[in-house]
């Protein structure tokens, strides 16, 4: 039988994926989008177990709510990125240096 | 019942629906040649809306069952957020304009970005917390890449978009596990299940997430990282933004979480939220020794401000919320004036920010430098001026709440930070003789320097009576 515990061990796995993605990743901006992407699905699950488990629709609102604001923050990010492109010709996170801090 | 709740979130309605009218507007018919007008007439609404909220708003009011409060203490933090607001879009106009980046999208940003700091502000629920909290962020992730022909600007609004979008991860995966252990959304059934002095494990999780993240907004040690960058990549103006209104709502916004969602286990937050105020005034201090750009040295200087404020929440008491709530208000108006200074910093038509372009410039500019002058004695906390009595407040508070080694901290930090903030006077008087530094011709920025200069030496008589204003908001807040 799969319980809470399982969907949240889920959860944390994927959002400490989520986390390391940002942290770890040497490569491609495009990819720290992703691992954001991961986080936030990540507390989507968390939220919807909890919502079935405690019988409260209020999760299943604030999952929505989450879903809606990650597009228009992926889409804010895409467009930054394109600017950034538009500046430097290269979007490697290595070269995300001008300013050193 | 709907009208009731719609006429209590009323200005926001109004601020919204005149961000969304004024960008189609201005699409529709002039573009970026309305953009100066654009800009004083959205100071102007913000201002009225300010003294709208300031002189009607009175009681507690809730709507949406308890999503959204309007109390006293939201009430102060939207006041000084729009009044900062509508300030800083006023001084940004002339120099945006004389450097071609001024656009019509920036005054609609910042108003959309202020909606979302009187949304955080005066969140019950969070969900609701969650949603003001994006729409802040969301905005300000766009105006720091303003200029987008500009490398360090572009750099700087991926940078904080990046970290950002962390820290709202954080947070939402602590408000998941928040909701998931206390069952509802609501502060005022979160209160409940935490209970007096004592709560289950998994609340307790998703608070240190939620600290994570909130300390983020407010840059607070060790989730500054983003500060001096996104400061020095930044626009000047964009910068002067984010020095301030954010400022204040991430802080009123961290104020409200942990005293009514979290008023029962203050002595758990009370521990985390002391080690990141040492943390940030240590740091803060330290680090911006070594800096020569003014604006970092501002990032960093905000940064250990952030500390000595987070010494009133932590104290965990009404009176060490007060003394948050005085603290960011004379905050907020020394950084005003700074900025002003800053963003007069020119040579040759072109913006400078290094600090031994001040050499010698009070022989040059007496009044600006003695306007200057104040106010870096204020930032350092030397007694006569404002900051010093903003300082005394939190420390009043903590000692109130027996936390004698955090003052102890807090005073030897302000010490070492005092070191940086002398030097810059140092330059202005006693430099050496340089390349000259011309002064912006700007008469807004001029107003706006000496007005906050005057307000650091006349406001010790009575601080202009906001005391008992932030008393009132804070008597709401703890109880």
């Amino acid at each position: 039988m799969i319980g809470l515990e399982h969907y949240l061990t889920v959860a944390a796995t994927l959002f400490v994926i989520g986390v390391f993605g940002l942290f770890l990743n040497r490569k491609n901006v495009i990819i720290l989008l992703m691992s954001i992407e991961l986080m936030l699905l990540a507390v989507n699950i968390n939220l919807v177990a909890f919502s079935s488990y405690l019988g409260d629709m209020v999760g299943q609102v604030f999952t929505l709510f989450v879903l809606t604001v990650a597009a228009a923050e992926a889409a804010i990010g895409l467009a930054i990125l394109v600017c950034f492109f538009r500046t430097r010709g290269t979007i490697d996170v290595e070269d995300v240096n001008v300013m050193k801090g | 019942m709907i009208q009731a709740d719609l006429n209590i979130i009323l200005p926001e309605i109004v601020l919204s629906v005149f961000a969304m009218s004024a960008l189609v507007g201005t699409v529709y018919t002039a573009k970026d040649r309305a953009a100066g007008l654009l800009t004083w007439v959205t100071a102007g609404v913000l201002a009225l809306v300010a003294l709208w909220i300031g002189l009607t708003g009175e009681g507690v009011n809730v709507a949406f069952g308890g999503m959204f409060h309007d109390d006293a203490f939201a009430r102060f933090a939207k006041v000084t957020i729009l009044l900062s607001a509508a300030v800083v879009l006023v001084m940004s106009q002339d120099y945006m304009a004389r450097r071609g980046m001024l656009r019509f999208e920036y005054p609609v940003l910042v108003t959309l970005s202020a909606v979302g700091m009187m949304m955080m502000v005066s969140a019950g629920d969070l969900i609701a917390l969650y949603m003001g909290l994006e729409l802040q962020s969301l905005a300000l992730y766009v105006v720091a890449s303003l200029r987008r022909d500009s490398m360090k600007s572009t750099e700087a609004g991926l940078k904080y978009f990046i970290l950002g979008a962390l820290s709202s991860g954080l947070l939402l995966y602590g408000a998941s596990l928040i909701y998931g252990f206390a069952g509802t959304t609501l502060f005022s059934g979160i209160i409940g299940a935490a209970g007096d002095g004592q709560a289950p494990l998994g609340l307790l999780f998703g608070l240190v997430f939620m600290i994570a993240g909130l300390a983020f907004k407010v840059s607070a040690v060790p989730f500054h990282m983003w500060t001096p960058d996104v400061y020095e990549g930044s626009p000047t103006p964009v910068t002067a933004f984010f020095a301030t209104a954010p400022k204040v709502a991430a802080m009123a916004l961290f104020a409200r979480v942990m005293h009514d969602a979290f008023g029962g286990v203050s002595n758990d937050w009370g521990q985390i939220v002391s080690l990141l105020a040492v943390l940030s005034m240590f740091l803060g201090a330290i680090a911006a020794i070594g800096q020569t750009n003014i604006k970092r040295l501002m990032a960093f200087s905000s940064i250990a401000h952030m500390g000595y404020a987070m010494i009133g929440l932590a104290a965990g008491t009404a009176l060490g919320v007060e003394a948050m709530l005085i603290y960011m208000a004379i905050y907020v108006t020394m950084n005003i004036g700074t900025f002003a200074f800053i963003m007069s910093m020119e040579k040759d038509g072109k913006p400078v920010t290094d600090i031994s372009a001040l050499n010698m410039y009070a022989k040059r500019e007496p009044g600006r430098a003695l306007a200057m002058l104040v106010l870096m004695f204020s930032l350092a906390g030397v007694p006569p001026m404002l900051g010093f009595f903003a300082k005394l407040g939190v420390w009043r508070a903590a000692l109130d709440a027996d936390m004698v080694w955090l003052v102890v901290a807090s005073a030897v930090a302000s010490a070492i930070g005092a070191f940086y903030y002398l030097r810059i006077v140092y330059y202005m008087y006693f430099g050496e003789e340089g390349e000259t530094l011309e002064t912006g011709r700007a008469p807004v920025l001029w107003v706006c320097l000496m007005g906050s200069a005057a307000v650091m030496v006349l406001g010790i008589i009575n601080l202009f009576g906001i005391e008992g204003a932030a008393a009132a908001a804070a008597a709401t807040l703890v109880n």
